[in-house]
C-alpha cells in the first residue's frame, strides 16, 4: 500500500527520528512510504486559539498537497485529529476534503485498523509509562478511556503489549491530560506546568523508565519539564519504540 | 468591564502546591466515585444519550411545554411568575416577600438565585436571608462566592471552616472535627428553619405534564425549609423543564452519580402544589437563556442539569479553584455560558481550557464541551476585542511563514540556529514563558525533511 507520510510541523523541525522512525515502521509492514514535500503544517496552532481566518489556507493547502493518496498516515493523534474532526469548519465545503479527510490516520490506528496488525514481532525490554494524548484517545478514540461506559480497549497500549520484555505500568490517572493543550502551554503556564508535574510523578511512581505516547507535543512538555527537574525519565514517541523493538531504527542518530 | 483573566488567579492558586494538590485530590475522589457508579449502569451511555435527546427534543418546544407547564402547576393551586431577566426575578421574590411583611427566609441551594445575585438584593432590603445547604451557609458565612456549584466551600478545609465557625456561629476556638461542626451548623441553622416565614429553593427538574417541581439535595434543607413556614417560592430557569414525568426518572438515575458519585441524592422531592393552607409560587426566568435557545452554536449548552461533574474531571478546575473563573458558573460548562452574556469580560475562559474533552466524556447530557469552548474562541477571536493585536498579528505571521514552503523551511533553520547557538541568558530570557519551568525542545542540525533527502531509495 502507498501512504503518503503527514509529518507534523514540529516534528518535520525539532523530531526527524520520529517521523524517520513512522515511516520505517510503514516500511516493515510492507508499505510503500512517501513524502510529499510540499507540506508545512495542518493549521492547528491557529485553529485551536480561534483564529479560524489563518488556518483556513493551511487546511486547504493540505489538502492540495495530500489530496489523491489512498492513506495518509501521521505520528500525532492530534493533528490527524485536526483534519478528521475540525476542517469541515474551514474546507468543508471542498469536494477534495472527504476523500483526504477518509484517507488519513495516526500511526497506531493505521496499523491496527487498515493493516490490521494485532501484534508486532520485537522486543523491547523496559517498563514503559504510557501517556494518552486526549485528542488521540477522546477525538479518535485510539482507547476507551476511563470516563466512558464502553467494553476496555486500547490501540496503541495493544501494540505496546505485544512487544516481547515490555511492561507497561500501570497509572494511578491512565488518561489525565499532561497540560500541554497547544498555545495554553504560555496562556496558562502555571497550570499547565503543574498538570504536567503531576503526569510525570505519576509515571514515576509507577515505575516507569520510559514514557511513551502518540503525540510528541505532549512529550515535549513532559520531557521539558523533566529535564529541569533532573527527573530520569526518557520519553520516545510510540514509533520510535516500535521501531527500535523491530530492529527497524537505525538507532537514534537524529536525536541529540 | 474587563476582567484580569483566568491565568493570574490560577496561577496564585496553583502557586500553593500543596494546597492545590489537595483540592485536586478531593475533586479527582469525586470523579472516581463517579467512575464506579456510571460502571455499574451497563445502560450508562444509552441514558446518557436518551438524556441528551429528551433535553434536546424538550428545547425544540420550549414555549408549549413551559404553557403546559405552567398550565398544570396553576390547577394545582400554585402561582406561576415568568422574570424576563435578574431584575426582574430579585423584584418578583422580593414583592411575595413584601406583600407578606414577611423579614425572615431560608433557602436551599439555588445556582439561580447566585446567578441572579438575589441575596444582596434582599438583604439590602432588610430581609434575613439564610443559606441553608451546608457548604452555601459557609461560604455565605464567609462572604465569598461558591467555588463549585454542588460543593460550594470544596475551596475550604476543615481548620478554616472551624476557625469561620468560632467567629460567626460560636463554636469553640481550635475545633475542626466535621461532625463537631455540621452538629454546631446543624443547631444554628434549626433556629433560623423554625424562624423562618418562607423558604425558597432551587428547582432541578420541572415536569411539564404534572406542573410539579423536583428538588434534589443530600441534606434535606430543602424540604425543612419548604415544610415550617407556610410560603414557598421554587425559583427554576426555563430549561429545567422535563416533558413527562417517566423522562424524568432518566434524569434522576443520572445526576447524582455524575455530581457525587451517589446512586441516588438523599432527599428528591416533588412538589405539587402548596401544602395545606400555604402558598407555592414558582418564578420562572429567562435571563439570557432564551438567546442562548436562538445559538445555534451553543444551545446545546442548555442541556446542562448542573451536576458538576465536568469541574471534577477538568484539570485545569482541580488545580485553579472555582474561584479563579471568576463567574457564577465555572469551570467547562461555566466557561462556555459566561462569555456568551459578556464576552468582554469573561474573555479568557474559553482559554482556560487545554481542551482535553474529558469534560465532554463525563457529561451527563452529552454537552460537546470542548468544541463549544473551541467555538467560543472563533467567536471571541472574530469579534473586534482590545488586547489581541499582539496575538493576531502573531498568528498572521505564523500563518504566512507555515503558509509558504521556503519560508517555512527557512524560519525552521534560523529557529533552530538560535536555539542551538544562543547564549542561554537569551534563550531563557524574560520572553520565554515556556522555559520558565520547560527545558526548550532540542534543535536537530537536520530536519525530517533534510535526513529524508539523503535517506536514499527508501532504507535509512
Amino acid at each position: 500500500m502507498k501512504v503518503a507520510l503527514f509529518i507534523p510541523c514540529y516534528v518535520d523541525q525539532f523530531y526527524p527520528a520520529v517521523g524517520l522512525a513512522t515511516a520505517r515502521v510503514l516500511e516493515r509492514f510492507g508499505c510503500q512510504v512517501v513524502f510529499p514535500e510540499e507540506q508545512t503544517c495542518c493549521g492547528q496552532p491557529m485553529a485551536n486559539a480561534g483564529f479560524a481566518g489563518e488556518a483556513e489556507p493551511l487546511a486547504r493547502r493540505f489538502l492540495d498537497v495530500f489530496r489523491g493518496y489512498e492513506a495518509i498516515v501521521c505520528p500525532s493523534g492530534s493533528c490527524t485529529s485536526m483534519v478528521r474532526n475540525h476542517y469541515h469548519g474551514l474546507v468543508g465545503g471542498d469536494p477534495r476534503y472527504p476523500a483526504v479527510r477518509a484517507a488519513t490516520y495516526e500511526l497506531c490506528e493505521f496499523l491496527i485498523d487498515v493493516l490490521k496488525i494485532g501484534r508486532v514481532q520485537g522486543r523491547f525490554p523496559k517498563r514503559v509509562g504510557l501517556h494518552q494524548s486526549c485528542h488521540g484517545l477522546r477525538e479518535l478514540r485510539l482507547g476507551s478511556g476511563s470516563e466512558r461506559n464502553v467494553a476496555a480497549f486500547n490501540k496503541v497500549g495493544l501494540l505496546l503489549q505485544s512487544l516481547e520484555g515490555l511492561q507497561l505500568v500501570s497509572l494511578t490517572r491512565p488518561d489525565e491530560c499532561c497540560g500541554f493543550g497547544g498555545t495554553f502551554a504560555v496562556n496558562e503556564e502555571a497550570i499547565s506546568c503543574l498538570m504536567g508535574r503531576d503526569r510525570i510523578a505519576d509515571h514515576v511512581r509507577a515505575g516507569a523508565e520510559v514514557v511513551t505516547g502518540t503525540d510528541v507535543s505532549c512529550l515535549m512538555h513532559l520531557e521539558g519539564l523533566a529535564r529541569r527537574s533532573k527527573t530520569p525519565l526518557a520519553f520516545r514517541h510510540v514509533a520510535e519504540i516500535l521501531a527500535e523493538a523491530m530492529g527497524a531504527s537505525a538507532a537514534r542518530e537524529e536525536r541529540p | 468591564m474587563t476582567s484580569p483573566g483566568h491565568a493570574v488567579p490560577a496561577a496564585r492558586f496553583a502557586a500553593n502546591e500543596e494546597r492545590a494538590h489537595w483540592h485536586d485530590g478531593a475533586l479527582w475522589l469525586v470523579r472516581q466515585k463517579r467512575d464506579r457508579m456510571a460502571g455499574e449502569l451497563p445502560e450508562w451511555e444509552e441514558l446518557r444519550e436518551r438524556a441528551a435527546r429528551i433535553k434536546a427534543h424538550t428545547c425544540s418546544r420550549l414555549a408549549e411545554y413551559l404553557e403546559a407547564f405552567e398550565r398544570e402547576a396553576t390547577s394545582r393551586g400554585a402561582k406561576v411568575h415568568w422574570a424576563r431577566d435578574a431584575d426582574e426575578h430579585n423584584r418578583i421574590v422580593h414583592g411575595i416577600l413584601a406583600e407578606r411583611g414577611i423579614t425572615r427566609l431560608v433557602k436551599s441551594k439555588s445556582m439561580l438565585t447566585e446567578e441572579c445575585h438575589l441575596n444582596p438584593y434582599l438583604i439590602a432590603r432588610g430581609i434575613e436571608v439564610v443559606d441553608t445547604d451546608l457548604g452555601e451557609r459557609i461560604v455565605q458565612l464567609a462572604g465569598e462566592p461558591p467555588s463549585h456549584i454542588v460543593l460550594p466551600a470544596i475551596h475550604k478545609k476543615k481548620e478554616e471552616i472551624g476557625e469561620l465557625f468560632h467567629r460567626t456561629i460560636g463554636t469553640e476556638a481550635g475545633a475542626s472535627d466535621p461532625t463537631y461542626l455540621t452538629g454546631a451548623a446543624r443547631i444554628h441553622l434549626r433556629e433560623k428553619f423554625l424562624a423562618a416565614q418562607a423558604g425558597l429553593t432551587g428547582v432541578n427538574f420541572a415536569v411539564a405534564e404534572t406542573g410539579g417541581v423536583v428538588v434534589c439535595t443530600n441534606e434535606g434543607n430543602a424540604d425543612m425549609g419548604t415544610s415550617f413556614p407556610p410560603v414557598h417560592i421554587a425559583c427554576m430557569g426555563v430549561e429545567k423543564l422535563v416533558p413527562r414525568l417517566e423522562d424524568l426518572s432518566v434524569f434522576i438515575r443520572l445526576l447524582a452519580r455524575s455530581a457525587t458519585g451517589q446512586p441516588i441524592t438523599t432527599y428528591t422531592s416533588h412538589f405539587h402544589g402548596p401544602m395545606a393552607g400555604g402558598e407555592l409560587h414558582v418564578v420562572i426566568v429567562d435571563n439570557g437563556r432564551s438567546r442562548l435557545l436562538a445559538d445555534e452554536a451553543f444551545r446545546g449548552a442548555l442541556a446542562c442539569i448542573r451536576c458538576g461533574a465536568c469541574m471534577n474531571t477538568c484539570p485545569v478546575f482541580r488545580r485553579s479553584g472555582g474561584h479563579s473563573y471568576g463567574w457564577t458558573i465555572p469551570g467547562p460548562i461555566g466557561s462556555v455560558l459566561a462569555p456568551g452574556r459578556d464576552p468582554a469580560a469573561h474573555y479568557s475562559l474559553p482559554f482556560a481550557s487545554s481542551l482535553c474533552g474529558s469534560c465532554d466524556d463525563v457529561c451527563p447530557v452529552k454537552i460537546p464541551l470542548h468544541d463549544h469552548l473551541l467555538e467560543r474562541r472563533r467567536q471571541l477571536v472574530a469579534a473586534p476585542a482590545r488586547g489581541l493585536l499582539g496575538k493576531r498579528f502573531t498568528m498572521r505571521v505564523a500563518r504566512m511563514v507555515l503558509g509558504s514552503r521556503a519560508l517555512y523551511e527557512l524560519g525552521g533553520r534560523v529557529a533552530r540556529l538560535f536555539l542551538r547557538h544562543g547564549p542561554r541568558w537569551l534563550l531563557y530570557g524574560p520572553w520565554n514563558v515556556w522555559g520558565r519551568q520547560r527545558e526548550l525542545p532540542p534543535a536537530p542540525v537536520r530536519t525530517f525533511r533534510d535526513a529524508w533527502r539523503t535517506r536514499g531509495t527508501g532504507h535509512g
